[in-house]
């Protein structure tokens, strides 16, 4: 508990949280702009807008995850204190989640309104971010542990973590079938176990 | 034993940085290391603290242990006294330990002040109690004496002296003179330490 409070906290510190959220509905307003304001047509690209700018948001932390810690000799102490790092990485996905899914499914709400989805539909996209986010909290974990410490790590996230999401893209914006959610869980879940591995070996291969 | 090194060899980037190196530290005991920028002086910390692995031999230690290199590791954001509380937590230690070590270390009126706020001496200080607090009886200081002013350096070997009367043992790196009586002293100087 007191790693993941330490996390959720940093997540929330500087405007963190706030920070996501905006873009993420600074980007959700864009698209009437691009695509026009025939209220159907927005209805029906709604969910698949959401998602993507759920994705680009998802961006937006990750330089922040791990590689401070890294920097500043926090993992070293960690490990010298005998906490397994692939624990640490887990539990760092928990707090990453607590500080940015919850935020951004209720900025969801609002994007839902700005697109015109009815209930039914804003309830399957929030379903579908309920299933979808751990996923991609782990993804922005395993990405952060990646790039931590390289030149340009921001944009060389950015490159590793899109595709990596793409099937939580195409399901989570699937249409919210329980077929699609199925899939989607099956895809998050798979991320969220395999993720603290990835990044305790990747900043292992850094500080070793 | 606290920590015994048999015949440990260190091969970093490729590179071999020393071998056939043999250490033993028991209660009370210290080993100063010195030697030139670059020969591994780091690298033997880590090592020893288990961070990274030995090219050849084996490394024996305690399981809990101190590390203190010049990478802080406290929030910048927090107040001093609370960063050193999470690691204490971490330990298992007594909150009330942390307002302890940082009387010991002469930062107790600092306990409320965030750490981006303190100078790199009162940091150097901060990472020290940061040991005190742990309790561990295996210290590994990484140039624990630099940027420190020369009442910090007393401070540093009273402190060094308390640790080992305690029962616990020192390995430590330093390019300044430090007063570590008795201590096991350990010239990296090329492949075989003299």
């Amino acid at each position: 508990m007191t790693l993941i409070a330490r996390d959720v906290r940093r997540g929330y510190a500087g405007g963190g949280a706030g920070l996501v959220c905006g873009f993420f509905l600074l980007a959700v307003v864009l698209f009437p702009f691009a695509i026009g304001p025939d209220r159907a047509v927005l209805a029906r690209v709604g969910a698949g807008a959401i998602w993507v700018a759920a994705l680009l948001a998802a961006l937006l932390p990750v330089e922040r995850l791990v590689a401070p810690d890294m920097e500043s000799g926090w993992l070293d102490q960690i490990r010298v204190h005998g906490l397994s790092l692939p624990l640490v990485m887990a539990l760092r996905i928990v707090a990453h989640w607590v500080a940015f899914a919850p935020p951004l499914m209720l900025a969801a709400l609002v994007a839902g309104g700005l697109f015109g989805l009815d209930r039914a539909a804003i309830g399957r996209v929030e379903a579908a971010l309920l299933l979808g986010t751990p996923g991609l909290a782990a993804l922005a974990v395993a990405t952060g542990a990646l790039t931590a410490g390289l030149r340009g790590a921001g944009g060389l996230a950015g490159l590793l973590l899109l595709p990596l999401a793409l099937p939580l893209l195409i399901f989570g914006a699937g249409g919210g079938d329980l077929g699609a959610l199925k899939l989607l869980a099956s895809v998050s879940l798979l991320l969220v176990a395999g993720a603290p591995w990835i990044a305790a070996a990747a900043i292992r291969s850094v500080r070793d | 034993m606290i920590l015994r090194l048999s015949d440990v060899a260190c091969a970093r980037g490729g590179r071999l940085l020393f071998a056939r190196l043999s250490l033993s530290l028991s209660a009370g005991d210290a080993a100063v290391v010195t030697g030139p920028n670059g020969i591994g002086k780091s690298s033997l910390l880590r090592l020893a603290a288990g961070l990274i692995a030995p090219f050849e031999g084996t490394v024996e230690r305690s399981p809990r242990l101190a590390l203190m290199t010049e990478d802080i590791a406290l929030d910048p954001e927090r107040r001093l006294g609370e960063a050193l509380t999470f690691w204490a937590r971490l330990n298992g230690s007594a909150d009330a330990r942390v307002a302890e070590a940082l009387a010991t270390v002469g930062l107790a009126e600092l306990a409320e002040v965030p750490v981006r706020l303190l100078s790199t001496g009162q940091r150097r200080r901060a990472a020290l109690a940061r040991a005190v607090a742990s309790r561990a009886p295996l210290w590994l200081l990484d140039e624990p004496g630099s940027g420190l002013d020369a009442e910090g350096v007393v401070m540093l070997e009273r402190v060094i002296a308390e640790h080992r009367a305690g029962g616990g043992a020192v390995l430590l790196t330093t390019h300044q003179p430090l007063a570590v009586p008795g201590a096991q002293m350990l010239a990296l100087d090329g492949l075989v330490p003299a």
